[in-house]
């Protein structure tokens, strides 16, 4: 019976994918363009949260502590990463004229931030440009020209996420082992919360030990809806999670799902199902499907986009683990060479700071 | 067959050869080459500037030895540098210790230590008959106690348990007391994933070390690591006295640059690969394996290594006098290559090292079978056959035949691939190794 219903849904989409597939980045291109300019203005509602917000991570956010900005928070996530970068930076723009040696240097700072040899030289060469376009002599000149060329690499995929189309909005959420996806879903879970909005999370991971309980305990903790099942599929756990939160009208529900490589080619067939079966119990969804990258990553988190993408077309990416020293420069190679939006980064292990990304943001706390 | 695949695999060696001679300036544009698949590999950038500058010191002084094209030496200096670099192979755990020895897990978030604790207290147990403890000191991960619990009831370990509102370490000495008084050999203590830049988080793993003492201190690197592998490496190379490094997540397709940079970093070598999520996978590190990966190349690096150590110097240089005096090549020397091919582990051994589509492509069509037969044929002639083939007529083929266990015509098309090879080895007025291989290619049967 099971498996009947199993290998039907193994059937059936698998057709249709290919021909969906050429559509999806012709038409996320666009719209990158068109709405750069939605800032994230509902963002600081997380009063709501404060009371539960020191369970999840034993780094508890100090009430007393006051609100900061958005930008001043990712500031202070990213200070370690400035400091290093900053430093080397200061020495490059430090006063002098722009000579080969400093982009050589310049070329060291870009790398050294996993941007990645492509993405690199397309940054060298933009700035090069610009500085015999605009005629600069002086290496001061040059920092807020990096930052311009930076800018326009990695602005069109700042694209918040709107949850507001559908109800249930359906996410779901892929990565390699060890990104962050649980701990990424928690803080989203509270981000929607925050907003005001019903969510429910279907423990899909069901295959690392203890990853449901992760989850479960998690959700206790924070009152948050947890459908989970002994055992069995993820995408059985996903169908489930989905009927439930029409049946019960929640808002958002994010769907979990275990780590794995790109290069486990069963497992990527795996969470293709996933997506098929969510499709089953909803015909519009996923609604949003994220990939979960580690900031630590090198230049592998490219070649988990291209792979995840091909087998699943994200709609966007989340960025952990940026509170390290690790810089995350990663994201503009993937806005050079496979640009999907980047809906979240997260900027420390407590449950406030995954937020929305901003370019600017993001530039400024890296070299200012 | 075996033609196609020769000829692909020799152009991979010809992209990076291209030229007759080793210049400054062919060094220059080559070692740029190198920089940049090390830096898409995610070596650190100092790490790859040091490294850089080695091998064009090493190669530029290095004179291009006979049997070797220019090419090849070169790749021979930056193949041997990286691995140099990598350290020695295969260095396995040292667990003399008063027991329990105590190993202690250490790494970012999200690096594998849970999954490789629990890998390695499976590799101790079945390769080693060591009994041993699991205990997890990450009261922060939700759930990260009841992992390794699961984990340990998987492989059949013992667990030690503990709960989040105990202290990292009191948990691990309550572990170490439960652990003598029930003779265990080894204690493994999983720690909760930390940041290198997270003061309090670092003081605890260094009180756990104080507290606990342990013989192996392992630091676990995820292989996909990028650039910032050097800081946090250092930072906790600083802070605990490693003693060595496990790779994880190798079954990935990242190229695994971190582990150059760790290890240059640290000066610890890397002892175990973490291969996918299953308990039984984790395996030995060579040296030699990861730096034609890091270098993006497959094994291939690995197989002319292979071939320029196993390859017998001294027999090869017999061999082409011989045929420098023009004194024929015989079955006798035929049979000697066979037998230096087995002594490379055989063409399935060969062929794994092949990258992957090339070795799919090859397999099923050149077995150790078919080598085992021509030796088989060889064995079933006389010396004076051996010496000169052109003996071998019509009875004389039943006879051989017979005596192998094969089929007239089988030992017709032997007989006809020694012939072209004579043919070929005639034409090396020069001679060298690698035409030697190249030229075995044309004895194999059936293709």
């Amino acid at each position: 019976m099971f498996s009947f219903f199993r290998k039907k849904t193994a059937d059936t989409p698998q057709e249709h994918q290919p021909a969906t597939a050429p559509e999806t980045p012709a038409d996320a291109a666009p719209v990158a363009a068109a709405e750069p300019a939605a800032p994230v203005a509902d963002v600081p509602t997380v009063p709501a949260a404060a009371s539960v917000a020191d369970t999840f991570v034993p780094a508890p956010q100090p009430q007393e502590k006051p609100k900061l900005s958005w930008a001043e928070r990712l500031k202070a996530g990213l200070a370690k990463t400035r400091d290093k970068l900053g430093k080397s930076l200061a020495s490059v723009f430090g006063g002098g004229k722009i000579d080969e040696d400093l982009y050589e240097e310049l070329e060291s700072v870009l790398l050294t931030a996993d941007m990645g040899v492509e993405a690199t030289t397309f940054l060298l060469d933009d700035v090069r440009e610009r500085v015999s376009l605009k005629g600069l002599k002086d290496a001061q000149e040059l920092k807020g020209t990096l930052k311009d060329a930076l800018d326009d690499l990695i602005a069109p995929l700042e694209i918040p996420l709107d949850v507001s189309g559908h109800k249930p909005f359906i996410l779901m959420v892929a990565g390699v082992n060890g990104a962050g996806k649980t701990t990424s879903i928690g803080k989203l879970a509270k981000y929607f919360q925050g907003q005001g909005k019903s969510v429910l999370l279907a423990a899909g991971d069901t295959f690392r030990a203890a990853a449901r309980e992760q989850l479960v305990v998690w959700g206790e903790r924070n009152g948050v809806q947890v459908i989970a099942q002994e055992s069995g599929d993820s995408a059985a756990v996903a169908f489930d999670a989905v009927n439930a939160a029409k049946a019960r009208g929640i808002d958002v529900i994010i769907v979990d799902t275990a780590g794995r490589l790109p290069t486990q080619l069963h497992l990527m067939d795996e969470i293709k199902k996933v997506k098929r079966v969510v499709q089953k119990a909803e015909p519009t969804g996923p609604h949003e499907i994220l990939l979960v990258l580690d900031a630590n990553t090198g230049q592998n988190a490219v070649s988990q986009v291209k792979s995840f993408d091909d087998a699943l077309e994200l709609t966007g990416l989340v960025l952990t683990k940026l509170d390290g020293t690790a810089k995350g420069g990663v994201i503009a190679a993937i806005a050079k060479q496979r640009p999907v939006p980047l809906r979240f980064i997260g900027v420390g292990e407590g449950i406030d700071d995954l937020r929305p990304f901003v370019a600017r943001d993001y530039i400024d706390a890296l070299f200012d | 067959m075996f033609e196609n695949l020769s000829s692909r695999l020799s152009g991979v060696v010809k992209t990076l050869r291209g030229h007759s001679r080793l210049t400054e300036e062919n060094i220059q544009d080559a070692m740029r080459e190198v920089r940049m698949a090390l830096l898409e590999a995610d070596v650190a950038l100092p790490v790859v500037k040091q490294f850089v500058a080695e091998v064009k010191e090493r190669a530029q002084g290095k004179e291009v030895v006979g049997s070797l094209t220019p090419g090849q030496a070169f790749i021979g200096v930056v193949y041997e540098e990286l691995t140099r670099l990598m350290g020695a192979q295969n260095d396995a755990l040292n667990l003399a210790a008063v027991p329990p020895a105590i190993v202690l897990m250490a790494g970012l978030q999200g690096a594998g230590k849970t999954t490789t604790s629990g890998k390695l207290a499976k590799f101790l147990k079945e390769t080693q008959k060591k009994r041993v403890l699991l205990v997890s000191t990450d009261v922060y991960r939700p759930a990260a106690i009841e992992q390794l619990k699961t984990l340990a009831a998987q492989i059949e370990v013992e667990w030690f348990p503990s709960d989040i509102s105990q202290k990292p370490v009191d948990i691990a000495l309550a572990a170490l007391d439960y652990a003598k008084r029930h003779f265990h050999d080894v204690l493994i203590v999983d720690t909760a994933g930390r940041l290198a830049i997270d003061e309090a988080m670092m003081q605890e793993i260094q009180a756990l070390h104080v507290a606990v003492k342990p013989v192996e201190t392992l630091f676990v690197v995820d292989a996909m690591q990028g650039q910032d592998a050097v800081n946090t490496a250092r930072a906790f190379g600083d802070a605990l006295p490693l003693t060595g490094v496990v790779l994880t997540k190798m079954d990935g397709d990242a190229r695994g640059g971190a582990a150059l940079s760790v290890r240059h970093v640290t000066g610890k070598p890397i002892k175990f690969l973490g291969v996918g999520e299953k308990l039984a996978g984790l395996e030995p590190f060579y040296p030699d394996r990861l730096a034609s990966r890091i270098l993006g190349m497959g094994d291939v690096l690995t197989l002319i290594e292979d071939v320029q150590k196993t390859v017998d110097q001294d027999e090869a240089l017999r061999m082409m006098k011989k045929v420098k005096s023009g004194k024929g090549f015989d079955l006798e020397d035929f049979k000697a290559q066979i037998q230096q091919m087995k002594k490379m582990g055989g063409m399935g051994a060969l062929l794994d090292k092949l990258p992957g589509q090339l070795s799919a492509a090859a397999s099923g069509q050149v077995t150790d079978k078919a080598v085992a037969r021509i030796e088989g044929i060889i064995n079933s002639m006389t010396p004076q056959e051996r010496q000169k083939p052109e003996l071998i007529k019509a009875s004389r083929k039943r006879r051989i035949a017979a005596g192998a266990g094969v089929q007239v015509q089988e030992v017709n098309r032997l007989l006809n691939q020694f012939e072209q090879t004579q043919k070929m080895m005639k034409q090396f007025s020069k001679g060298g190794m690698g035409k030697l291989m190249r030229g075995m290619k044309g004895m194999l049967p059936g293709m």
